[in-house]
């Protein structure tokens, strides 16, 4: 198992450098002269060149990209126009934030598309099939800030069960903790006041934000399990007299839900993307406002390392779901 | 009074509802086992052998209707048993399993361990206290190599044998009175099938049990089984003594098959025209189209059987009124 975890950690090199690669050339041939754009409009040729020069732009391409890989791994990638402040620690203090909203969505559509797609294999043909195939072609075709308003409006104007937005509320002091994971946090201080408050701010953007992935894993599991149904194995079991109940959510279950994993490793890319939609919607102090606002201010900086923010996490994610592949199917483990 | 057979099956009808129709899958099966003996089933592949098995053990797919007929276990009517008391008493307890294709009936993402023991777990009877132990002691007994370590194992890190043989501890792992095998050597090389109907043979005898073996092969038949059952298109067209069957088979389809056996045969011959499909048979006996013997009534005579010797008997309208 560790061999493979290895290997597949290995074969995440590749493609993280080739992203390296693209952001240094894209930064290199938009805009045309990197070092006009971030004097400034009105900067004269002397101040372009001393700019040039402080960034290292008058120096071969091949020094360029070695100084390009050191800053990267030192997280130094300037200060922000827009907040002024070191990008990195932007992105330290923000993350969490993302982190959290995503999660507590993977969690939601993972814990619920399982379970729906089993109940509408069993049930197949029948109507409990059809209205989760209704309900889950919905949750995709639906525009997600749509969702969002309309939750805001009944949960939160109309009901007022839940806050508006934002991730805690006015009067709660709480310094934070070791995490930046609010509910973790306050979790880990003991605070319940500020752990239920977090947990009432989170719950309307993440099951909007959740929603379609509940149904792609409804539809994953669905077909996964349908599939497996037909296999040899299940006629055994059931010849041999495995109860129902574990047959289907044990035995079957295990070998329907690698096509949903792989869903679920898809997902968590599309979650973060997402998540700049909710959290401009939400107000939610993540990375996904930050990089909205990054965009509006043609702010490249914060861009770039957004851009290598993610590009990790997807390969990060990528591994994630083959050791968890692995865990599931000893075939994989014994090839690698 | 006699005890009643470990399985009396009596003109069992299955038909399947498929896209194109509604097949008679079977059309009048019928057979004893008797208690301690091995009864084959034979046909040729498609004949219906699996639904047969199928509906033995109340686990046909959901398209599939009885239609008609009794399968009496130990003289209960399993047709007649919920599917609850099935799964509580019958299947994996009293009746073991042993599958065509163990790589493909064993579950690749569990271990072997763990599948067995789960059949255990629900239907061990209870004077077996520890279920790990006994399996083991019951993998040592069918000659698996070091059997502690491979209940830790998945089905894909053994061999062919290797897996037969852990399929056929699981079938006696609940000490059940009756085995149902569907082709269990036919995935393996000869020589591990020779093995293999050996170890079956030996542990009838030595856990007292009745075995029905299914298999498209009369080689195997001959070799292993007591008493055979002869099916054609679904229809079970002889039953007898394993030996006086092969040697005074009293149904044309049964000759047309010991003829084309390689082992009785010089040249090859086979037997012209092709099985029908169950959503096409024809009435009355199925052979009929293809019979050298048949007569203008076959497709009027609704299948029954007939007497052909001591417990021997053809469904056949040659025999017909000529007594035993
Ligand atoms: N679920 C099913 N739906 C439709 N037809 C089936 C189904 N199962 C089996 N059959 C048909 O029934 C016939 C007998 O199949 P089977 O019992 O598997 O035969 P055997 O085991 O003797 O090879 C075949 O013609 C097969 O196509
Ligand atoms: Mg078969």
């Amino acid at each position: 198992m560790l061999r493979f975890i290895a290997r597949r950690t290995l074969l995440a090199v590749p493609s993280l450098l080739g992203l390296l690669i693209i952001t240094f050339v894209m930064i290199r041939l938009v805009p045309a002269d990197p070092a006009a754009a971030l004097a400034g409009d009105n900067a004269t040729p002397e101040q372009v060149a001393q700019i040039r020069a402080q960034y290292g732009l008058d120096q071969p391409l091949p020094v360029q990209f070695l100084k390009y890989l050191s800053d990267v791994a030192r997280f130094d990638f300037g200060d922000s126009v827009y907040s002024s402040r070191p990008v990195a620690i932007d992105i330290v203090q923000r993350l969490p934030a993302t982190l959290e909203l995503t999660f507590a969505a993977l969690f939601l559509a993972t814990a619920l598309g399982i379970p729906l797609g089993v109940v509408a294999a069993l049930n197949h043909n029948r109507w409990p099939d059809f209205v989760l195939r209704i309900v889950s072609i919905g949750g995709v075709a639906l525009a997600t800030f749509w969702i969002a308003i309309m939750f805001q409006l009944l949960f939160a104007m109309k009901l007022d069960w839940l806050p508006l937005r934002g991730r805690s509320s006015v009067g709660i002091s709480f310094a934070g903790g070791p995490t930046g994971f609010l509910m973790l946090d306050a979790l880990l201080k003991g605070r319940l006041d500020v752990f239920w408050d977090a947990f009432r701010h989170l719950v309307l953007p993440a099951l909007t934000l959740s929603l379609g992935g509940i149904a792609t894993i409804t539809r994953f599991t669905r077909a996964g399990v349908l599939d497996t149904m037909q296999k040899d194995f299940v006629t055994y079991e059931r010849a041999v007299g495995y109860p129902h109940r574990r047959l289907v959510w044990v035995y079957v279950l295990r070998n329907s839900v690698v096509a949903s994993v792989t869903q679920i490793g898809l997902l968590f890319g599309s979650l973060i993307a997402g998540a700049v939609v909710v959290e401009s919607i939400f107000d939610w102090p993540g990375l996904g406002s930050y990089t909205v606002n990054a965009i509006l201010t043609a702010d490249f900086k914060v861009m770039l390392a957004v851009t290598l923010l993610v590009g990790v996490i997807y390969a990060a994610v990528n591994i994630l779901t083959d050791i968890v592949h692995g865990l599931i199917d000893p075939r994989l483990r014994d090839q690698a | 009074m006699t005890a009643p057979p470990v399985l009396d099956v009596a003109d069992l009808r299955v038909s399947i509802r498929g896209d194109e129709g509604i097949a008679k899958i079977l059309d009048h099966i019928s057979f004893r086992l008797e208690r301690g003996r091995i009864l084959g089933i034979v046909g040729e592949s498609g004949c219906g052998k699996s639904t047969l098995i199928k509906s033995v053990l109340g686990i046909l797919s959901s398209g599939a209707r009885i239609e008609r007929g009794e399968i009496r276990f130990e003289g209960e009517n399993l047709l007649a048993m919920g599917d609850k008391r099935l799964n509580r008493e019958i299947r994996g307890s009293r009746i073991g399993f042993i599958p065509q294709d163990p790589y493909l009936a064993l579950n690749p993402v569990f271990t072997v361990g763990a599948q067995l023991l789960e059949i255990m777990r629900w239907h061990a009877p209870k004077s077996v206290r520890n279920h790990r132990e006994h399996l083991i002691a019951l993998l040592r007994r069918v000659q698996l190599p070091d059997p502690e370590a491979a209940l830790d194992r998945y089905p894909h890190q053994f061999s062919g044998g290797q897996r037969q043989r852990l399929v056929i501890a699981g079938a006696l792992a609940c000490a059940p009175t009756l085995i149902v095998a569907d082709e269990p050597t036919t995935a393996l090389d000869v020589t591990t099938q020779g093995q293999i109907l050996v170890l079956l043979r030996e542990l009838v005898e030595e856990f007292g049990l009745s075995m029905l073996f299914v298999t498209h092969d009369l080689g195997v038949v001959a070799e292993l089984c007591d008493d055979l059952c002869v099916i054609y298109a679904g229809q079970s067209v002889e039953t007898g003594p394993t030996v006086q069957v092969l040697r005074e088979p009293a149904h044309p389809y049964t000759r047309a098959l010991l003829a084309c056996h390689p082992d009785r045969s010089e040249h090859f011959t086979g037997i012209p025209g092709l099985v029908p499909s169950p959503l096409k048979a024809p009435p009355g006996c199925r052979f009929a189209p293809r019979c050298t013997s048949a007569r203008p009534a076959c497709p009027e005579r609704p299948p029954h059987y007939v007497a052909a010797g001591q417990g021997h008997a053809v469904d056949c309208i040659l025999h017909e009124g000529s007594g035993a």
